[in-house]
């Protein structure tokens, strides 16, 4: 496992910034056109979560590599008021940003494994993988 | 025109074909394929990639700020394909749901049958059509053992599942009641003391019940609020509204209902029905009593169940084929 990568978001242009740096690292690994783009847009929601309710947090990248296969681990973790009703944001059509088609459905349609830990009061952590094919 | 057919990777062949020629052959292939890429799941990203992919196969030379720009263009479809793929889970959750009401809805037709009873010297006829599959009208029959005649007529306010649960749970009610023994007074006051305890406050139950004993063609009859129903006396030929008292059911557990009397005459008609009658809309307009009444003493020479179908019939032509609320009307001929 290579060194961790991060940016801290605070500032709505740190969300660029770790777009910027989660396609660098998904481009070296070896992704194409298509995965950056959705990478780089998990990323964004994920971000934008992040800025828009937690005011202060951090987005972490992973690559992964195993005998077979490569892949990129993203990592958001935020101590926001976290997430009462996990099943609820998880539902198609529940934003409350009023966003379409996105949200964290969305980032787990664009990336291959998902997962969501969150506790109220304490924060909230996002871990979205995606595979190189 | 040579019938195409129209494989994946053909893309980059159509494509090319366009170029060159700007045959409309090429058009209508692409709208083969993008028809066979929806199909497949496949979105708009994807196929801005196999667009570019394609074209760098056929031109070396592709300007690297054309290149960006369809990169740009590859990274604005992202929402879109995301979009695409909640479609289809939407779409697949409505399947199930509509699978499930029309289960639902089956359920509710068995639960709610009622078989209309044959008595001499009067016809009942009787047309109940839902809105939405599941219906917020109740009507039944129940014959004593005395060879009297029960007859319930119910509408909840609102329509759909809600309508039809709050439905099962009075026809339940009034299966647990001793039929026998009990007047319409006595059976809806025990009804609204089983809706008060049971029913959320926001939902109103209007019921309207009669009993009527067929030796004597006395017709007894209460209301909870219901929608009035008319009387036809034959031999002055006029209408009269069977005006009642009585609360809505559920409002408060201790009320009383009063219980009205009528002698049946040879030629006489009783008209029930739920407001989904004489709230029938065209257009804008609602339709009046009095014109409900018209459409009534146009078809009343018919016999009651012919007569039912046919006042229905006028007032589903009349909203256009599509009911607004559901739909009860119950005549009684003698």
């Amino acid at each position: 496992m290579e060194p961790h990568s991060f940016i801290g978001i605070k500032k709505e242009w740190d969300i660029v910034g770790a777009r910027q740096l989660g396609r660098e690292i998904a481009r070296k690994l070896g992704f194409g056109t298509v995965d950056q783009a959705r990478i780089a847009t998990a990323i964004s929601e994920i971000a934008r979560n992040i800025y828009l309710y937690a005011e202060d947090g951090k987005v972490t990248f992973e690559t992964i590599e195993g005998m077979n296969h490569k892949g990129l681990r993203i990592i958001a973790s935020d101590n926001g008021p976290g997430i009462d009703n996990i099943s609820q944001v998880m539902e198609d059509g529940y934003t409350t940003s009023g966003g379409l088609g996105a949200g964290l459905p969305g980032v787990k349609r664009l990336m291959d494994e998902f997962d969501i830990q969150s506790e109220v009061g304490k924060g909230t952590i996002v871990t979205a993988v995606k595979w190189l094919r | 025109m040579d019938a195409i057919d129209i494989q994946e990777d053909s893309y980059k062949d159509l494509l090319k074909l366009y170029i060159d020629t700007e045959d409309e052959k090429a058009l209508y292939g692409a709208e083969k394929i993008s028809k066979s890429f929806i199909k497949q799941g496949i979105t708009p990203e994807e196929i801005v990639n196999l667009h570019i992919q394609s074209l760098q196969e056929m031109y070396d030379d592709m300007p690297q700020a054309y290149l960006r720009g369809l990169d740009f263009l590859l990274e604005t479809m992202i929402s879109y394909g995301l979009a695409l793929q909640e479609y289809q889970t939407l779409r697949e959750k409505q399947l199930e749901i509509k699978s499930e009401l029309k289960i639902a809805a089956g359920m509710q037709k068995t639960l709610l049958a009622t078989t209309v009873p044959v008595v001499e010297n009067l016809q009942i006829g009787v047309v109940s059509v839902a809105a939405h599959q599941m219906n917020g009208d109740y009507h039944h029959f129940i014959t004593g053992k005395n060879g009297d005649i029960g007859i319930a007529l119910a509408d909840v306010r609102g329509k759909g599942i809600p309508a039809a649960l709050c439905m099962s749970m009075i026809k339940y009610a009034m299966d647990s009641l001793p039929e026998d023994t009990m007047g319409p007074n006595k059976i809806l006051k025990n009804l609204n003391r089983v809706v008060e305890k049971n029913v959320d406050p926001s939902m109103f139950i209007t019921m309207f019940y009669a009993q009527y004993f067929p030796q004597t063609s006395k017709f007894l009859f209460s209301s909870a609020g219901h929608e009035p129903g008319f009387y036809y006396h034959g031999d002055t030929k006029n209408f009269e509204e069977l005006k009642t008292k009585g609360l809505v059911l559920g409002v408060t557990s201790e009320t009383d209902y009063p219980e009205y009397e009528r002698t049946i005459k040879e030629g006489d008609m009783i008209v029930l029905l739920t407001d989904g009658v004489t709230e029938c809309r065209y257009g804008d307009n609602f339709l009046s009593r009095e014109e409900v009444l018209e459409v009534i003493q146009q078809h009343m020479h018919l016999p009651a169940q012919e007569m039912a179908e046919k006042v229905y019939k006028h007032f589903e032509r009349l909203q256009n084929f599509h009911l607004r609320d559901d739909f009860t009307l119950i005549i009684l001929k003698k």
